[in-house]
């Protein structure tokens, strides 16, 4: 016999908790990426179409949307990660710092070298917590005070107290938020100018979400962090930018892909959203 | 009336029929391991006997029908001369084209290639060995490295085909965490992905060791003219076990069969230990994995 369960009421607009007082005005913004009528398709499929926008230096981006529409694929045109997709194609420009990403001449470790990335599922490598640090700073020659470095790391990904004991077991011992902890202390100790994060609670449980949470807070005083999430409170609390991406049909075929509906101030999106779509999304009508 | 006699249509039918193929399933695959086990028997009692530290230690005695001790040495380090010489050559190849297959190659390209190694594993051994007298031995001479180069030959699709296969198992995450961190495709090939799969390589070395380790038909073009000394020089022609076994298999004296059948006896002996340290390397190396995963 079933009981009956209490309906939640419908959830009320989503809380902005990011201070407003961090995001500079509009022409205090200094742009890290400047993305122009970016379409980016596998085989003849666009999985994006038309995305234009400007990423801004030491804020936090977030890019928010239903499933399918083209979060990871965007994100992933930032530090060429698609390239390991054989029949994945870009158009439009990608500038970072005034430089297209997308240019025959650019090579894409160089660009990755520069531009990080933390992925959903965390994979740290079947190394030592240490070596896991450690292995990039190796393999790009940063190996003058390796300790340092990887101490360092650590303690700014809120990961130092909990394996300065241990650094020599194995990182898959680690819990999994210890893990994603890890992988983000992995990407700062090369010291990118960029982090890209697609999904990276997604794997982890409310505690471990919120510890990852407050590092990208102290964080972005030197870093730019651009962040894909499936959750509108995460983007709330964390971005200080929010684009929101959505399916629509694009040309004449009435062929689905993934657009950019609104771009704004995290606060305009969640609370005065200019696009119906948006804000559909936001109140939890669609999605 | 049991509520699963509802719906027995043919069920007795089925169930002979599922116990009929059953059987059938069972006594092939116990046919295979019967023939290897009358193969091991009977090879044993024929060369058990004649298996001594002689064998292992002394060349064979230049005369037939005496009682003298002499053994089969020169043969053995022949083989060990000539295989290692081969692993050492097709173990860098293999691996390498293992990699370029699995990391860089596109999708056609790779396909090509699989297909290649593919034919190149069924390719006889007997028109490898013709290959390289024609390439080599008629200018050169016979000599042992000629037999390694055909004996690669043979071990370059078997260590390839492994390699890639344990290449392809290691998750693709692995790669774009190191590919995001701005390091170079070779450098996270050598430092994340082929530390994961040195198990899987050690195991198709071995099996690829112990396949080439009875070739005779390749080594009979390019290592076969010897004499009965002792030769450590790979320059030279060396002797080997299996052309051994082929020799003495038409010598008139009986004691030169019940070497032959042990030199056999031992080679069924390596085959067998190899094979079990390779499913002792690959389990060790699916528990890395399994622990990655």
């Amino acid at each position: 016999m079933l009981t009956a369960v209490p309906t939640t009421p419908p959830e009320p607009r989503v809380e902005v908790l990011t201070p407003q007082a961090t995001l500079p005005p509009p022409e205090r913004r200094q742009p890290v990426f400047d993305i122009r009528s970016l379409t980016a398709s596998y085989g003849s499929v666009p999985a994006i179409s038309g995305v234009s926008m400007e990423i801004y230096e030491n804020l936090v981006t977030a890019v928010i949307g239903p499933s399918g529409c083209g979060k990871s694929t965007f994100i992933r045109c930032l530090n060429r990660m698609n390239d390991l997709v054989p029949s994945f194609s870009a158009q439009g420009e990608v500038l970072y710092h005034g430089v297209d990403l997308l240019g025959s001449g650019v090579d894409p470790v160089a660009v990755r070298r520069r531009i990080g990335m933390v992925f959903q599922k965390p994979n740290p490598f079947p190394k030592s917590i240490y070596d896991n640090v450690a292995w990039g700073l190796r393999a790009l020659g940063m190996k003058d005070d390796l300790d340092g470095r990887v101490e360092h790391a650590l303690t700014q990904a809120a990961l130092w107290n909990e394996v300065k004991m241990r650094l020599k077991t194995s990182a898959l011992e680690l819990s999994g938020g210890q893990q994603q902890r890890l992988c983000i202390a992995r990407a700062i100790a090369v010291q990118p100018d960029v982090v890209l994060l697609d999904e990276p609670a997604s794997a982890l449980d409310p505690i471990a979400t919120a510890s990852i949470e407050d590092l990208m807070h102290d964080l972005k005083r030197e870093y730019s962090f651009v962040i894909v999430t499936h959750n509108m409170q995460q983007a709330a609390r964390v971005a200080d930018m929010t684009a929101f991406f959505s399916l629509s049909a694009v040309g004449d075929g009435g062929q689905r892909s993934g657009v950019l509906v609104e771009y704004d101030s995290t606060q305009r999106i969640f609370t005065t959203p200019a696009d119906r779509r948006t804000e559909d999304y936001v109140t939890g009508r669609f999605g | 009336m049991s509520a699963l006699s509802a719906n027995t249509d043919g069920l007795g039918r089925r169930r002979a029929v599922n116990r009929l193929m059953e059987t059938i399933a069972t006594l092939a695959a116990f046919a295979a391991v019967g023939v290897l086990a009358i193969m091991v028997v009977s090879v044993a009692r024929r060369g058990g006997a004649a298996i001594d530290w002689s064998l292992f230690t002394k060349t064979p005695h230049p005369f037939s029908f005496t009682n003298e001790p002499s053994g089969l040495a020169n043969a053995f380090v022949g083989t060990l001369v000539i295989v290692g010489f081969a692993t050492a050559m097709a173990v860098p190849v293999g691996v390498l084209s293992a990699i370029y297959l699995n990391e860089f190659a596109r999708p056609r390209v790779a396909f090509l290639i699989a297909l290649a190694l593919d034919v190149l594993n069924g390719v006889p051994a007997i028109v490898v060995g013709i290959f390289v007298f024609a390439l080599i031995v008629l200018d050169h001479g016979q000599s042992a490295l000629a037999g390694s180069f055909a004996l690669a030959i043979l071990m370059i699709p078997l260590i390839a085909r492994a390699t890639q296969e344990v290449l392809a198992l290691v998750p693709q995450a692995t790669r774009e965490a190191s590919l995001g961190l701005g390091v170079s495709r070779w450098r996270t090939t050598l430092g994340v992905v082929l530390p994961q799969t040195i198990g899987g390589i050690l195991t198709g070395t071995t099996l690829a060791v112990a396949r080439v380790a009875g070739e005779t038909a390749p080594l009979l073009f390019t290592s076969s003219i010897v004499g009965d000394r002792l030769q450590w020089n790979p320059h030279q022609a060396l002797a080997s076990v299996p052309l051994k076994i082929f020799e003495y298999s038409e010598s008139p004296d009986p004691k030169d069969h019940a070497q032959a059948w042990a030199a056999a006896l031992v080679l069924i002996g390596f085959v067998l230990v190899a094979s079990l340290i390779a499913r002792a390397l690959a389990a060790h190396s699916r528990r890395r994995m399994g622990l990655h995963r």
